[in-house]
């Protein structure tokens, strides 16, 4: 397979950097190697300090680790920031007109631009929601859009999060380091800001309380203490001044949610819940369920109370549906795609499973339900073996895996154990929807610290980087 | 403040507490045997620190004989006795990590310090560093955490629920310790002022602190009965019954919602009957009588809290 070239954020193809770069290469250039270095140790110590940490699954219980720091930003320029912005905001309001489509009158389906089986079979679709009304007709309050740019140096949208997106509290806390670490870059150049996004978070939420409800109780539901994400939620819970609830803390009367509090009962209104529709109410989903609340689904149900996001965005972040999202725009926006989609090979059509058994070797293929990296296949640089095991899987049920042609993935100068060298990127952005949509500028950045790997998620050796958006 | 944080941050202190008070009691039962040069009798004194924390049971259930190792080892660090100093350290870290965004970091990082110490340690460790210095680190690591939650925690309703987890915890181990050790040293009595009485009963009272305070107050001998008055009806010696319910009262009128009415006036009553109670009256009625009834007491306050603060599931008024 020809090796496409890669794009280098920083360096253009002769060498020369490019021009949003050219400040923050002249302080490279000027700073003591020294100083670098004691600033990167510096920052490992206090994020372990600070306690910023995640619990990685499948490894023994209450593992905590950090997640790597890199201190080389990736910089994009505000011209190309604004347009993907754009495409952002574009993307984000077709899926929820998508979302309240298919739980209402399901047009895009009888028009045939969505194969209706393919949502109305879908594990992640919820019959219970069809018909209900939610506030403002907005599903997924808060999505996590992956980015990518491919070889030609043009944005891909590799996916959609629109159940529980996570990672938002690295990006305010790789900001923060970078800014006590380096205030002198700052200083140098405007850098658009980030750390309001808490405040326009907590807007998002008031946004989606009941219709009458004027100041509404907000909490964040988390799963408890040993979820990969609890520095997060307890980070964010603090930052907005909201409680961080477990599902134990909450119970149902007449259709109305209370938490417990030393005071007595308090009415809760707006749930920013950060743990999946599977188990939020062992009444109506998984009776099994130790994390959630008795009865949350009927009080939702009468509108006595806010989900964000709401039950049953999954049918639309699902990788099966992500093929038909440039055909949502068009259809319920009509308007054409600002960002690009890459080509997906759907395996539950025939010609498309013949072509990727053929072509394993080339190609990405992933779960259509999976997330976090886990099982996937990255064909080029697998084993013979893996390729072939992954083989039978794909044999045995087809229709639950996607592929895609092999992206390049962007490169950032990053710093490894033998100096600044290259590795691959992705930037997820924020995007919240309320009466507007919103979002900070730039996003989370991560990066795949061993060397050739394209999978940067942090529970597979992924690090993370400050976001600039430059003037 | 959601009701679990309110539980969490109490049982909190009072792991802290509790490993602490062990350290204290199993200190003195450690003093108290190198007195005795007969095995037998030493071996007596480790009955104690079982009767005085309840455990007697649990232990002879998987031990054959009492004595200085298997105590020490069940009480310090058995990894299956639930109120061993390990398991303390590791509940009140537990504990910590669950509330880390209401409690102060600092008060977060000496609980996970002394767990990640605690952590390591094994009976070689113990003694390779001293018995008595094993005990003096648990005491200086609770000392220090007192000191930091002092110095830093905002005075919020976090810290009335861990003031109240710490004096409820404290009450129940200074009766428990006082009848246990009284019991005891009873059938001597007519001994007064005999050298290994005078051992004893100093022993109990440094097990809690009290031994100077004691020296202050009385400038006399040391009798049972001024170390019973010391230790429940003075106001102004921190280990006391008295002491620990005028706070565990103060608290409760703090936090007080439409639920927690009884527990006031529970916690009120014993107060009153600490506040204007004499020894001489405790000693007539028997002051075993009188500790058992102050446990029970302490006990169903202890739930009533429980069910005030911690469970409120309760209808809300329409």
């Amino acid at each position: 397979m020809a090796i496409k070239s890669l794009f280098n954020e920083m360096y253009e193809h002769g060498g020369a950097v490019r021009p949003h770069y050219g400040a923050f290469a002249d302080w490279l250039h000027n700073t003591a190697p020294e100083k670098i270095k004691q600033n990167r140790e510096a920052a490992d110590l206090l994020f372990h300090r600070v306690g910023i940490t995640f619990a990685v699954y499948g490894e023994a219980t209450g593992t905590e680790r950090l997640i790597p720091f890199d201190i080389v930003p990736h910089i994009i320029p505000a011209a190309q920031w604004d347009v993907v912005s754009r495409g952002l905001k574009q993307r984000v309001a077709a899926l929820n007109a998508f979302l309240h489509d298919v739980y209402h009158e399901q047009a895009i389906l009888r028009a045939g631009k969505v194969p209706a089986d393919k949502v109305i079979e879908n594990s992640q679709f919820r019959p219970e929601m069809i018909g209900i009304d939610v506030p403002g007709g907005i599903y997924a309050h808060i999505a996590g859009i992956d980015l990518v740019k491919d070889g030609d140096g043009e944005y891909y949208v590799l996916e959609d999060n629109l159940r529980t997106p996570s990672g938002v509290s690295y990006l305010l806390e790789n900001r923060r380091m970078m800014m006590r670490l380096f205030p002198e870059l700052f200083a140098a150049q405007r850098v658009r800001p980030v750390d309001h996004y808490p405040d326009l978070l907590l807007d998002t939420l008031r946004n989606a309380a009941p219709v009458g409800v004027d100041s509404p109780t907000i909490v964040l539901m988390t799963p408890g203490n040993f979820n990969s994400a609890y520095f997060e939620h307890a980070f964010l819970a603090q930052q907005m001044g909201i409680e961080l609830v477990e599902g134990v803390d909450l119970f149902v009367q007449d259709d109305t949610v209370f938490m417990r509090t030393t005071q007595g009962p308090q009415k809760v209104d707006v749930i920013y819940r950060r743990i999946d529709d599977d188990f939020i109410d062992p009444e109506a989903f998984r009776a099994d369920s130790m994390l959630g609340v008795p009865g949350l689904m009927r009080a939702y149900r009468a509108g006595r109370v806010s989900l964000a996001n709401a039950v049953g965005t999954g049918v639309g972040d699902d990788k099966s549906m992500y093929p038909y999202v440039p055909a949502m725009i068009r259809f319920y926006l009509g308007e054409e795609p600002i960002l690009k989609n890459v080509h997906t090979y759907m395996l539950d059509n025939k010609d498309d499973l013949a072509y990727v058994l053929e072509h394993l070797h080339e190609l990405v293929v992933k779960e259509a339900q999976g997330s976090g990296g886990y099982g996937m296949l990255v064909g080029p640089t697998a084993s013979k073996d893996e390729r072939e095991r992954y083989r039978q899987r794909i044999l045995d049920a087809p229709e639950r895996f996607i592929a895609q042609p092999t992206l390049s993935l962007s490169v950032c100068p990053t710093f490894v154990d033998k100096g600044l060298a290259p590795r691959h990127i992705d930037l997820r952005p924020y995007v919240l929807s309320g009466k507007s949509v919103n979002f900070v500028p730039g996003g989370l950045t991560r990066v795949a610290l061993r060397e050739g790997s394209l999978v940067v998620n942090s529970s597979q050796g992924g690090g993370v980087k400050d976001t600039w958006i430059v003037d | 403040m959601l009701s679990r944080t309110a539980s969490t941050l109490y049982w909190m202190s009072r792991y802290v507490e509790r490993a602490e008070n062990t350290a204290r009691i199993l200190d003195v039962a450690y003093r108290m045997s190198l007195l005795t040069k007969d095995p037998d009798l030493q071996d007596q004194e480790w009955f104690a620190p079982l009767n005085i924390t309840g455990t007697l049971f649990p232990f002879s259930g998987r031990h054959a004989i009492v004595n200085c190792k298997e105590v020490l080892h069940f009480m310090a660090l058995d990894t299956d006795n639930p109120s061993s100093i390990y398991n303390c350290a590791k509940q009140a870290r537990e504990n910590a990590r669950a509330v880390r965004g209401t409690i102060t970091s600092e008060m977060w990082e000496v609980l996970n310090a002394t767990w990640l110490e605690m952590q390591n340690m094994d009976e070689d460790r113990l003694y390779a560093r001293g018995i008595s210095a094993f005990f003096e680190w648990v005491k200086e690591r609770s000392h220090l955490f007192r000191g930091v939650t002092f110095g830093t925690i905002r005075r919020d309703e976090a810290f009335q629920f861990h003031r109240l987890g710490t004096y409820m915890e404290r009450a129940d181990n200074t009766a428990r310790m006082l009848d246990v050790k009284y019991h005891v040293l009873l059938p001597s009595v007519e001994d007064v002022g005999g050298a290994v009485d005078y051992y004893q009963w100093s022993a109990v009272l440094r097990s809690v602190s009290a031994f100077e305070a004691y020296r202050k107050v009385y400038r006399d001998i040391i009798t049972p009965l001024k170390v019973a008055e010391l230790l429940v009806l003075r106001d102004d010696v921190p280990r006391s019954l008295h002491f620990c319910y005028q706070d565990i009262y103060e608290i409760l009128k703090k936090v007080q919602n439409r639920y927690s009415l009884e527990a006031t006036r529970q916690a009120g009553e014993i107060y009153a009957s600490l506040q204007f109670g004499t020894i001489q009256n405790i000693f007539s009625a028997g002051l075993h009588e009188y500790l058992t009834d102050f446990l029970e007491a302490s006990n169903t306050l202890g739930n009533e809290i429980h069910q005030a603060f911690f469970a409120p599931s309760l209808p809300a008024a329409a």
